[in-house]
């Protein structure tokens, strides 16, 4: 990623020295050639010189032997690829990467489908209800993420947390003292409602907002061919936000993939790291083991795969934006 | 169209259940934070604070270094998203406005930076910062968090300062006002709702950000608000009451500013994620 970064970026920087730039039309001739380049400097600088920076050590960090040792004494030594052959050999590595995949495919699929659904179900809904729920859905948005993980800790307590005791009143008794954070499964559960419960309001909100845009002629059009409800999502709604669902759903992908916070503040990747997707174990590896060129190979690694996520997303966009850039 | 009565009533009857269950996880945290201690640990959930006290409340606030936390905070927070608007003001100006070489390149590097997985990177800024010998300081916090709202913030501008007519600033360049002077007086009093929504999204970004000073600041004396909430459970042995106290002062300035703000942020947020 830095490479790509830094020369896509270095581009419009450097050309700020040469003035090379061909006469800007309209409005702005004017002004002198260097404006926009004087303008964008400050944003452009900072970025590339913080973020490169940032992956440059990145990735020399993961070519290092830098344990705690190392850290004190302040000497660095290169081990060349070991950390990375060391993490690709290693079982607990692919393990982390499947239960990653298999967790975003999980809470993407779920967010994707309820937010669809409440979305389309806030097109049909009544003035008064449709407010009511929108209220609902922006307050579990506008939520914290700090705060609203700590809440969802009270919620599944042990002892006191009123999920239990609902469970409990329903005749499940064997749930009365559980404590979700005992096991793998239990624990993914959690933090999957948890994720569900803050990024349904984005999904349904836009959805309902992008249905608003749909010409109501061709709702009409459908119905007076006799389309039913079934057919008029699939030859109308659907079609017309397909643009909508895809980038949605990439967004999700990246957004879920890489969440720290939540899984690591729910129960910081146990019971026996089990809990640990990509981003936590590159931290606990990294931070708590102070294992930091093994955290940094795995971070590499790990943003390999975001980098390629992220370029399908924004090819996404840059076609549907195609005309704005 | 003909509808049966449950064909009528079932849409509005979910709405309703959706809403009890997307809220009720922010009514518990409040609910929880205002219930006499014997409520919250009882065998029975007590449903509604029915002698409500604040005395977690008091708890909270009282608990060592909550005011620097809270310092902390809006400091972090305020800079940060102040430098970034400041920066990506003139950005967005320049792209929304003008056509020159490298503004496509300028925009993805943009794009990228934005969706840049920042919560893996935080071991390789961590050894950069303990280099420099600043562990335990707000400046490379506010370093990292300004980076982290910049391309965003160029983004959301660059749309709202498109949406300003062009003909408005002509004119006032018309009448003889220099091109910065058409900016400060025509185009910025139009820019304050997008520059209020902008800033929020920022606000809540910060505001809430975990990782990096979990590893920067090991010392009280530059801790945020979000390790003394993650930090409470542990220090005060399962005391929920204040815990859900600490959670709900925490999360009261962004619920009120999101729900103030939520129209335009939402239509921002769409008029970048929708182009059906």
């Amino acid at each position: 990623m830095s490479a790509q970064t830094e020369e896509a970026a270095a581009r419009p920087a450097s050309r700020t020295g040469k003035g090379g730039a061909p006469p800007a039309s309209g409005v702005s001739q004017r002004t002198g050639r260097a404006v926009p380049y004087l303008l964008i400097l400050p944003a452009a600088v900072f970025t590339v010189l913080l973020l490169g920076w940032i992956m440059v050590q990145n990735g020399l960090l993961s070519f290092q032997n830098l344990n705690r040792r190392q850290l004190i004494r302040r000497t660095t030594e290169w081990i060349g690829f070991d950390n990375y052959t060391d993490t690709l050999g290693h079982e607990e590595f692919w393990r982390v990467t499947l239960r990653s995949v298999v967790f975003t495919a999980v809470n993407v699929a779920l967010v994707m489908v309820v937010g669809c659904l409440i979305g389309l179900l806030l097109a049909r809904l009544g003035k008064r209800t449709r407010l009511l729920l929108l209220l609902g859905l922006v307050l579990a948005w506008a939520m914290p993420v700090v705060a609203a993980t700590t809440v969802f800790q009270w919620l599944f307590a042990q002892r006191f947390g009123v999920v239990n005791h609902v469970l409990d009143q329903l005749g499940w008794h064997s749930m009365a003292e559980y404590n979700w954070t005992s096991g793998q499964f239990s624990t993914f559960f959690v933090i999957t409602v948890l994720l569900v419960w803050q990024s349904v309001p984005f999904v349904a909100i836009n959805l309902y907002a992008a249905t608003t845009t749909i010409p109501k002629e061709l709702y009409e059009a459908a119905a007076l061919d006799g389309a039913g409800v079934w057919k008029r999502f699939t030859s109308v709604t659907f079609p017309f936000l397909k643009p909508f669902f895809y980038a949605t759903t990439f967004l999700e992908v990246i957004w879920i993939f890489k969440s720290f916070t939540q899984v690591f503040v729910i129960n910081e990747g146990g019971p026996d790291r089990l809990t640990e997707t990509l981003p936590v174990y590159a931290f606990v590896e990294g931070m708590n083991n102070q294992h930091f060129g093994m955290g940094a190979a795995i971070s590499i690694l790990t943003i390999l795969i975001l980098l390629a996520l992220t370029a399908y997303y924004l090819r996404l966009v840059l076609k549907q934006e195609e005309d704005e850039l | 169209m003909k509808r049966s009565l449950i064909g009528r009533i079932w849409p509005g009857a979910t709405a309703v259940v959706l809403f009890l269950g997307f809220v009720f996880p922010v009514y518990w945290m409040f609910a929880t934070a205002f219930k006499a201690n014997k409520d919250i640990v009882g065998d029975d959930p007590v449903w509604f604070p029915t002698s409500p006290t604040l005395e977690h409340f008091e708890k909270a606030v009282d608990a060592e270094g909550f005011w620097t936390f809270v310092a902390n905070s809006f400091i972090t927070t305020a800079v940060a998203v102040l430098l970034s608007l400041v920066i990506a003001l003139l950005a967005s100006f320049a792209i929304a406005r003008m056509r020159f070489r490298g503004r496509r390149s300028f925009i993805l590097v943009m794009m990228m930076a934005q969706m840049a997985p920042w919560e893996v990177m935080v071991i390789a800024y961590y050894m950069m910062v303990r280099d420099a010998d600043m562990l335990n300081s707000l400046a490379p916090l506010i370093a990292i968090y300004t980076l982290m709202v910049l391309p965003f913030t160029v983004l959301t501008l660059r749309g709202y300062v498109a949406a300003v007519p062009k003909e408005l600033e002509e004119s006032a360049m018309v009448d003889g006002c220099t091109r910065g002077q058409a900016f400060r007086k025509v185009i910025f009093p139009l820019l304050a709702p997008g520059l209020m929504a902008t800033s929020l999204f920022g606000f809540i970004t910060v505001w809430n950000e975990f990782p990096y000073v979990l590893i920067l600041s090991k010392d009280p004396s530059a801790q945020t608000l979000p390790l003394w909430l993650t930090g409470f459970r542990t220090t005060f042995g399962d005391d929920w009451g204040a815990t859900m106290a600490a959670s709900s002062l925490f999360a009261v300035p962004i619920l009120i500013l999101f729900v103030f703000l939520q129209r335009k942020a939402v239509g921002g947020l769409t008029s970048g994620a929708v182009k059906g």
